[in-house]
């Protein structure tokens, strides 16, 4: 060890300033609150909130706590948020191919999209989604059914429920099918760098996840049967759908939008990627002997890959943070019925600031050591 | 020799302890809040984000209503001028943070006066200026006359950090009804969403229905029902631990609400002063040294009749003549069958 002062002095003095304006503010902040009389405080956490939630994934209404309440909050974040990134992901790669498609129309499309969509600000597309799009749906009595069994109404989108007999069979299977499809990948390997021989794992994949799990219906007992809405009637002119499952408009305006908007910029990360391929690769690997899908999947898509990742971890990431602007809209979010009622009816500003702060922190980082961890596996392994 | 030294020090240091005591409690007199709002030369003061009747502003940015108009009052008995004030637009999720970090000193933004609110969040409620009652606006079309033909299923919209979030659910929950609770941040989002049809029933303080209902596209198209879902006493509220400012703006709110009672206008407040009832010239600064008390002149009443009116000049301007409550209901004077009565300014 070599320690010079050179290299310390700046490096204390730096862990110096950091926590005196630190500890300058938390006690500036202590003082004030003393002096204004409010008190400071974990304790709310368990009181009852009485105030109930619109969506919720876990039960919920006025008599549990304030905990349970953020919990709601919580995970109404991560479901737009996993929602948003898997669309936003699937159709930011549909995208991000079609703007390199030799086809002018697709071409031009694509163009189109990524131009329109990434420079509007997001606030204003979701009150569009939201209060444009809504307006133009129609009442729960004069909506049309889709398929015969959806409605789409401006009080929300009713799908049929599912009704199951020993689901728990059916569960089996398709963990039966996956453990079955990982023992055959790892066998094909083998098989390929002793033998040079190649199984079509995909197609056997792909067999395999539909056959198990119809084999569970024909043999195994498992039934299914739906619970479609049923139209009720509240008053004159005020109908609801009863039974299914309905999804609140708050939910499809905010994931529309989110997605819509954070797939032009993976779009266009997903086109530097495949550009950022040399061209010689890809002739290199055609002279080889390999088909054009094997040229994709062995040589362009990996390479692309290392180029797509980080950029769009951080589409991920924005996406998530964004999913905060749901409290415009009424979709009761973690800002909404956390930063937003609880704050209110509590008064614990610091506390409950602190907290959606900390967790917006954690979920960030969360995505973000989870993309890390992926870009890792799929950099370049020197060997 | 010394000891006269000795006993000299000591009445020095005892004159000088009582000089620091007199100046001390002149000074604590003169409140914090009120020696910067003098140095400011305006009073900050928090309001609604568009009420009309309350606190609404017009294309040009100019205040009008009730709660702007205590605030009003408030610069005419301190100022001198009942123009000297800034309005902040406040959500209802930010106004309290906004007046304990002292971002503004009056908040007079419809706000209802409940015991946690008071005990808690070191806020300090002054008064009452519209006694209210959270009711419910339903589509004429739907049919409904009554609460009591509400049905499972219905969704009613309203906004988020309010009590009455915490009412509806009280309400619903004492009816067996299950209910969508559709919670927004804005007013103006929420009288969007209900008037295009996301919600069967819009639900907030009857005063706001009332004035809301002058946004709607088709304000005919809808009625508020009877009932009367909670008691929702709306009043202006200060920080606390500044008791001389609580006391200045409980005072020129009471100094209105009493002026009506006596029937001193902004008109005839000055040929009050030779008025026979001594009630009457305490209140227009003829008699007493009522200012005295806050560190204030004794034209600090006056000001506030003459220049902003008195309680019923103000309801009648602001709610009443457009059309909003012409019925004072409940905020007519106790000797008019009201429930307003204020303590006497003596």
């Amino acid at each position: 060890m070599n320690f010079k002062l050179k290299d310390i002095v700046p490096q204390l003095i730096t862990v110096t300033a950091v926590v005196l304006v630190f500890g300058f503010f938390t006690y500036n902040a202590q003082i004030n609150m003393e002096n204004r009389g409010i008190d400071f405080g974990y304790g709310f956490l368990s009181q009852e909130s009485s105030f109930d939630v619109q969506f919720s994934l876990i039960e919920y209404d006025g008599s549990h706590s304030y905990f349970r309440a953020y919990l709601v909050g919580l995970l109404n974040t991560i479901l737009v948020s996993v929602i948003g990134i898997i669309i936003a992901t699937i159709l930011g790669v549909i995208v991000g191919v079609a703007r390199l498609s030799p086809n002018y129309l697709i071409n031009k499309f694509a163009a189109f999209y990524v131009e329109f969509f990434r420079n509007i600000p997001l606030l204003l597309q979701i009150f569009f989604w939201y209060f444009a799009a809504l307006r133009a749906l129609p009442l729960p009595q004069d909506a049309e059914a889709i398929f015969g069994v959806f409605y789409l109404t401006i009080k929300g989108l009713y799908v049929p429920a599912f009704i199951w007999q020993n689901f728990s069979v059916f569960f089996y299977s398709i963990v039966a099918a996956i453990i079955a499809i990982i023992v055959i990948r790892i066998h094909a390997k083998k098989v390929q760098e002793n033998q040079g021989k190649q199984i079509p794992v995909f197609l056997i994949s792909i067999g395999l996840i539909f056959i198990l799990p119809l084999l569970s219906f024909l043999i195994g007992g498992v039934g299914i049967s739906f619970e479609v809405p049923v139209l009720k009637q509240l008053a004159t002119t005020s109908f609801i759908y009863e039974g299914g499952v309905s999804l609140p408009p708050e939910l499809i305006a905010l994931t529309l939008s989110l997605s819509l908007y954070t797939a032009t910029f993976i779009a266009e990360c997903v086109r530097a990627g495949i550009q950022g391929v040399g061209k010689g690769q890809k002739e290199a690997a055609a002279s080889i002997g390999l088909t054009p899908n094997q040229v994709l999947k062995l040589v362009i898509m990996p390479q692309a890959l290392r180029i797509i990742i980080p950029p769009t971890t951080n589409q991920y990431l924005n996406l998530t943070k964004n999913s905060s602007l749901a409290a415009a809209i009424a979709y009761p979010d973690l800002v909404l019925v956390f930063a937003g009622t609880a704050l209110m009816q509590t008064g614990k500003a610091i506390e409950i600031v602190s907290i959606t702060m900390f967790t917006y922190l954690t979920l960030s980082i969360s995505i973000s050591l989870l993309m890390n961890w992926y870009n890792k596996k799929i950099a370049i392994q020197e060997k | 020799m010394f000891k006269y030294l000795k006993q000299l020090t000591s009445l020095v240091a005892m004159v000088a302890v009582l000089f620091t005591f007199t100046t001390e409690s002149m000074a604590a007199k003169k409140s914090k809040t009120l020696k910067n709002t003098q140095k400011k030369g305006f009073v900050r003061c928090g309001v609604s984000q568009g009420l009309p009747g309350f606190s609404n502003a017009d294309a040009a940015g100019n205040w009008t209503g009730i709660d702007v108009d205590v605030c009003r009052a408030v610069a005419a008995a301190v100022l001198g001028d009942a123009n000297k004030v800034k309005f902040t637009p406040l959500s209802a999720k930010e106004r309290f943070t906004a007046l304990t970090s002292g971002e503004i000193d009056i908040l007079s933004r419809n706000t209802t006066w409940t015991l946690s609110r008071d005990a808690d969040i070191g806020l300090t409620f002054v008064g009452v200026n519209f006694y209210d009652g959270q009711g419910f606006m339903v589509r004429k079309s739907s049919g409904i006359t009554s609460t009591s033909q509400f049905k499972d299923g219905i969704s009613a919209c309203t906004n988020i950090g309010t009590t009455t979030e915490l009412n509806m659910r009280d309400f619903f929950n004492s009816k067996g009804i299950k209910y969508e609770p559709v919670a927004f941040e804005k007013a103006d989002e929420v009288v969007a969403a209900y008037d295009a049809g996301r919600c069967d029933t819009y639900t907030t303080d009857k005063s706001g229905l009332a004035a809301q209902r002058t946004k709607m596209s088709n304000p005919d198209e809808h009625i508020v029902l009877p009932e009367t879902v909670s008691k929702e006493p709306l009043g202006p509220v200060v920080r606390q631990g500044d008791s001389v400012w609580e006391d200045i703006v409980r005072w020129s709110l009471n100094t209105m609400i009493e002026a009506e009672e006596y029937g001193i206008t902004s008109a005839n407040a000055d040929m009050m002063k030779t008025s026979d009832n001594p009630a009457i010239k305490r209140l227009v600064g003829a008699e007493g040294e009522l200012g005295a008390a806050f560190g204030l002149d004794n034209d600090w009443s006056l000001r506030i009749i003459k220049q902003v009116g008195n309680y019923g000049e103000s309801y009648k301007r602001n709610i009443a003549d457009t059309g909003i409550l012409p019925d004072r209901g409940p905020n007519e004077l106790w000797t008019k069958g009201g429930i307003l009565y204020v303590p006497p300014a003596r």
